[in-house]
């Protein structure tokens, strides 16, 4: 597929705009690790993943599964950028019947393709998938990604050894690397570092990059494809809040929707980059 | 006081709790702000562990505390509290009885906009359902604080359910004075029994001032304690009345309703209604509006009311 980084640039401008814009209409929501995983979400539904719109079941795609459901609104913006479902539907982020609900839910929006919102879930969930896969003899991947505070949760590590064990090359895992949790720096709450060397220990092809830079998530992506009998896990170094000068690396802004004001200078300057 | 949620409370109570009894520790999952442990934290830093975002882990860790004389109060969400946290809670708390007080926050749906993966409306009948447990569901801030302080000398493990959004001030923090499985009496009547725990106590109240309009005497009681609930309390009522509704911000499956339902089979059969989430899950909304969406009004637990009066013998 096409891998024209300028093009790609824009659209990551475009989902920066319609999070942020979503996330003011509804009062409530999840910024910061919304942003941070802008351009990991545009490479793989806009260059690399084969997905189907007007079939969003259809049993050959390539999964994605959103483990740190929280990021709900990047997932909703990119995928209706992608035209699963109509833009109006942004706006009803997290209100009384809408069919984007404040944690993804797989029955409620078309292309979400696993519930997610309880932490630690969704590596499991997606070795299912990739196990299916090669039970079926099916070319399909499975894209997971992960929070790098979700990493405490015992459940990873159990679902990161099967993914080992059962040789699924045909699964790629990011991890959203934004040094942020909840209550602060994730190496001050309960440090899951080095997550490299853990992932590497754990029997995983791993790769370091930065999660903001397409070429360097493109090169993952292809030295994951090379990479036989074990599954591949991108350390993607990532901005909390990126994009919006007084959301980054602040953990403040992991579950508080910006105000009206606070909207428009948030625009304004991402309105620059769509321009530039 | 007025107007707080009763997670705000628990902050406020733990705090000073632990500046007290240099016993208590306390635990939390990378949400602390939120359950508001973060106010034990600030005056009790030393004390204080974040575990970060893994409950099971958290559970069988304040065991551990526990068998050395510490007295853990453990904090999350009531969804990864009671629900990630349960087979710990079971066999590494329950079990062997250790004094570990689950302070669970955001409960039910009132949680709002995070949507059904965060409201709990499971949890009260799995902690019910585990030998040794004691269940707890506050009404408002002032039931919180002093539920707080009795679970703090309470020996063996405790399950306080805690809300997100702020309830209004149904007791006088003077006078009360908060009994482990001891239910309250708020309104006396004659028609009807109105048994609710968490939130809904304050819409049974309303809904007993709109049924004596329409000359309908209704008895309100709290059960603040669903487990040991108070047998005595609740059949005495019940002959009193001859007709009971339950109400609870949870599901109608396994929560007070049951639990009222089994006491009363057992002992004094009468038509019971139950309000409760009926056996679904929640979503995405306002609180407000999810109440009404959900049938946990005022205007629902008249109607209850009034069908389960007809069914009278
Ligand atoms: C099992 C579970 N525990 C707690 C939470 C509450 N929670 C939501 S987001 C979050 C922090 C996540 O941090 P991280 O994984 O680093 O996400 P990011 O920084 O990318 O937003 C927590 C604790 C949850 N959703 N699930
Ligand atoms: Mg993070």
């Amino acid at each position: 597929m096409e891998r024209d980084i300028q093009k790609l640039s824009g659209i990551a401008c475009t989902i920066r705009q319609d999070i942020i814009k979503m996330l003011t209409e509804s009062a409530s929501g999840h910024p910061g690790g919304s942003l941070s995983a802008v351009e990991i979400l545009t490479a793989l539904y806009f260059s690399e993943m084969k997905v189907d719109t007007s079939n969003p079941r259809c049993e050959d795609r390539d999964r994605f599964v959103l483990s740190k459901g929280h990021a709900a609104p990047v997932l909703y913006a990119t995928l209706a950028e992608k035209g699963f479902f109509d833009k109006k539907h942004l706006s009803t982020l997290r209100k009384l019947g809408s069919i984007l609900q404040g944690h993804p839910n797989m029955n409620d929006t078309p292309g979400v393709d696993m519930s997610t919102g309880s932490l630690g879930q969704g590596l499991s969930a997606a070795n299912g998938m990739a196990l299916a896969g090669k039970l079926d003899n099916k070319d399909y991947r499975v894209f997971v990604l992960l929070g790098d505070g979700e990493l405490e949760e015992g459940q990873v590590w159990e679902a990161a050894m099967t993914s080992a064990h059962y040789k699924l090359d045909n699964l790629i895992a990011f991890i959203d690397h934004n040094g942020l949790q909840i209550d602060g720096e994730i190496t001050e709450v309960m440090n899951p570092e080095s997550i490299s060397e853990k992932f590497k220990a754990f029997g995983w092809n791993v790769i370091d990059i930065d999660g903001h830079n397409f070429e360097e998530i493109f090169e993952a992506i292809d030295k994951a494809k090379e990479t036989k009998g074990k599954p591949t896990a991108v350390v993607a170094k990532t901005v909390k809040g990126k994009g919006v000068s007084f959301m980054e690396n602040v953990a403040g802004w992991h579950g508080t929707a910006p105000n009206k004001e606070q909207c428009e200078q948030a625009l304004k300057e991402l309105g620059g980059a769509v321009n530039g | 006081m007025a107007n707080l949620a009763t997670r705000e409370a628990y902050g406020i109570a733990l705090a000073k709790l632990g500046q007290e009894n240099k016993n208590i520790v306390v635990l939390d999952a990378d949400l602390s702000k939120s359950t508001k442990t973060a106010d034990f934290k600030k005056v009790c830093p030393e004390r204080f562990f974040n575990m970060g975002i893994a409950e099971g882990d958290m559970m069988a860790t304040a065991a551990g505390l526990s068998t050395c004389g510490k007295i853990p109060f453990v904090s999350t969400f009531a969804i990864f509290a009671a629900g990630r946290g349960f087979e710990q809670i079971r066999n590494s708390i329950c079990y062997p009885e250790l004094n570990v007080k689950i302070a669970a926050t955001h409960a039910g749906l009132t949680v709002g906009e995070d949507g059904a993966s965060h409201q709990a409306i499971e949890d009260i009948s799995l902690m019910r359902s585990i030998p040794n447990m004691t269940v707890i569901c506050p009404c408002d801030d002032v039931e919180t604080m002093s539920a707080i302080n009795a679970a703090a000398v309470y020996e063996g493990p405790i399950y306080i359910r805690l809300g997100r959004s702020s309830v209004p001030t149904l007791n006088d923090e003077n006078t009360y004075k908060y009994e482990i499985g001891k239910a309250v009496t708020l309104r006396e009547g004659k028609d009807v029994t109105i048994f609710a725990t968490g939130i809904m106590v304050n819409e049974a109240i309303k809904a007993h001032e709109a049924l004596l309009k329409d000359g309908i005497s209704a008895e309100v009681i709290n059960i603040h304690t669903i487990k040991p609930i108070d047998e005595e309390a609740v059949v005495f009522s019940a002959k009193k009345t001859g007709a009971v509704v339950t109400c609870e911000e949870h599901s109608v499956i396994g929560g007070l309703g049951s639990a009222v339902c089994e006491v009363l089979s057992e002992n004094h059969p009468v038509p019971v209604k139950r309000i409760g989430v009926m056996d679904t899950f929640g979503e995405s909304g306002k609180p407000g509006e999810l109440l009404k969406e959900y049938g946990l009004t005022a205007d629902n637990i008249v109607a209850a009311v009034k069908e389960v009066i007809n069914k009278k013998k």
